[in-house]
């Protein structure tokens, strides 16, 4: 396969009884970008990731991950792939240390030992390592998760709502996770319903909407399908989470009461979008 | 691709084993109604019980005791595989490469251990409350082969419970008909004691044909044909809950 494609979906379709959820949906996700699936509740977004990922059979329709057919050849798709799924799955029972040792096992990876100690260091979850995952915060809870998605380094990580039901600080840890995750090469497909979420995070964006994609492209490519940008000056108000962060000392880089260039004078409510990138 | 049965299921063994060792009272629970059971009926019950024989009763009650608490400790393998399908871990595993029949075997194996800790918990209380065998190490071997058989025959019943529940307590509302089949047996009172049809009924069902042979090994009598007929109650039971087990394991992982 051409390593320029990391997924390839062509006229999904899948119905659950009467109702059509997927009604062929089409898209490409380039090797190494991180891609989102924008959608609000029930639009299908997780349907489409558990075709995927193997977990679900599609009615119609192809789609190829890492260039191997989904429903042909699913063994080979998962040995390419990493699944986090809306809610974090890991093991409550076992401690952190546990639930990395045990997929890094699953994975038939030599030291699994080393990779958990390692993935502990890296999600900054080395003292809570031997805690029950049940002890977790949200937020390390979902740490733990992705660092149980990394292990044996997939070519193509799924997150499936990865920041839903976490806190704004817990929310920036994840973005930034995903963000060194692109960088370091991994193909990341994610879904979400927050707009500011793909906004911040992915290269390119697709609108699933009624069970197809009404649109995709960057968001650049996105933004032009509105009026040409006006050029107005508003007086730049913080926003609750630039606030809450500020208390709770919390640093996004943002900087408040400032007057800023908005472009594309459609920032209805008056403000910038309040997180800027941390990067 | 090579597929790793054996060591994923080794793995995924091991982590239910741990699930186990961190919530012993699952075992104990286990254990906890049948020596309720064995008490009452050794010392309230049982000496109003004509057993048609002069051995001591909690001899004559031992083997559906046994069953009895195999049957409520494999309520847990069925909680213990909905709680998995309930949380993300199980679409994390089948979105793994490892060997998807691995899933399954963990809980049969771990449901063979634990129900094998509750079994010798029981026997140590009954050994405790006098009951005595002059059985050999071969005969211990048979009777232990023959309850093995009954966990796994059960285990794959409540596989199928833990696949299709909706509910937690569906889960194991399953195991409550099979914890009642011994009193419809010859495992407390002789069948012979009970009205037509239900004596009928008794004779013919699997556990009488169980607890006879236990029985008969304990007692070091011969087995007669109760052996054949109990190995092929549970070989039976064995294959259609595991046929049907593995059916709607395809279809929810497909």
């Amino acid at each position: 396969m051409t390593s320029q494609t990391a997924i390839r979906v062509r006229g999904i379709e899948k119905s659950f009884k009467d109702q059509h959820v997927l009604q062929g949906v089409s898209f490409d996700v380039p090797a190494g970008s991180i891609f989102a699936l924008l959608g609000s509740n029930g639009a299908g977004k997780t349907t489409l990731v558990r075709i995927l990922s193997t977990l679900l059979k599609a009615d119609s329709g192809t789609a190829a991950v890492h260039g191997f057919d989904v429903a042909g050849q699913p063994r080979e798709v998962r040995d390419a792939i990493s699944l986090t799924g809306q809610f974090a799955a890991v093991d409550e029972v076992l401690t952190g240390r546990e639930n990395l040792v045990l997929v890094a096992k699953l994975r038939h990876l030599s030291d699994p030992a080393v990779i958990a100690d390692n993935l502990l260091d890296r999600f900054s979850l080395t003292d809570a390592g031997n805690r029950r995952a049940s002890t977790y915060s949200g937020g390390m809870r979902r740490r733990l998760d992705l660092a149980m998605s990394l292990i044996g380094t997939p070519p193509i990580i799924f997150l499936d709502e990865p920041t839903t039901g976490l806190d704004p600080q817990a929310r920036i840890e994840v973005w930034q996770t995903i963000r060194d995750l692109a960088r370091g090469g991994t193909t990341v497909l994610l879904t979400t319903q927050y707009l500011d979420e793909a906004e911040q995070l992915a290269d390119r964006i697709a609108i699933l909407h009624q069970g197809t994609i009404i649109q995709s492209g960057t968001l650049t490519e996105l933004k032009q399908l509105l009026p040409p940008a006006e050029v107005t000056y508003v007086e730049k108000q913080p926003s609750l989470e630039d606030v809450f962060l500020a208390l709770v000392g919390e640093q996004t880089g943002s900087d408040s009461s400032t007057i800023t260039t908005v472009e594309n004078g459609t920032a209805e409510d008056g403000t910038v979008p309040g997180r800027r990138d941390p990067r | 691709m090579t597929t790793h049965v054996l060591g994923d299921t080794a793995v995924l063994t091991d982590r239910s084993l741990r699930h186990i060792l961190r919530s012993p009272d699952t075992i104990i629970t286990t254990a906890v109604t049948p020596i309720a059971l064995m008490l009452m009926f050794t010392y309230v019950f049982g000496g109003a019980i004509d057993t048609g024989t002069d051995e001591p009763y909690v001899d004559y009650m031992l083997p559906g005791i046994l069953l009895i608490t195999i049957a409520s400790g494999v309520a847990y393998t069925a909680y213990r595989l909905f709680l998995d399908l309930q949380g993300g871990i199980f679409e994390r595993f089948q979105s793994m490469p490892i060997a998807r029949s691995s899933v399954l075997w963990a809980h049969v194996l771990t449901s063979l251990a634990a129900n094998l800790v509750s079994v010798v918990i029981v026997i140590g209380v009954a050994l405790i409350m006098g009951f005595r065998t002059g059985a050999s190490v071969a005969v211990w071997l048979a009777v232990a082969g023959i309850l093995i058989l009954f966990t796994v025959a059960l285990t794959w019943i409540a596989v199928i419970a833990g696949l299709s529940a909706k509910t937690v307590d569906g889960a194991s509302a399953f195991s409550y008909p099979l914890i009642f089949l011994p009193f419809i047996s010859s495992a407390f009172v002789p069948t012979d004691s009970m009205p037509g049809p239900v004596a009928w009924f008794a004779e013919h069902q699997p556990v009488t044909a169980i607890v006879d042979t236990l029985r008969a090994l304990f007692a070091e009598q011969p087995v007669g044909s109760d052996i054949w007929i109990a190995l092929a109650w549970l070989v039976g039971i064995t294959i259609i809950a595991y046929a049907i087990a593995i059916a709607i394991y395809r279809r929810k992982i497909s």
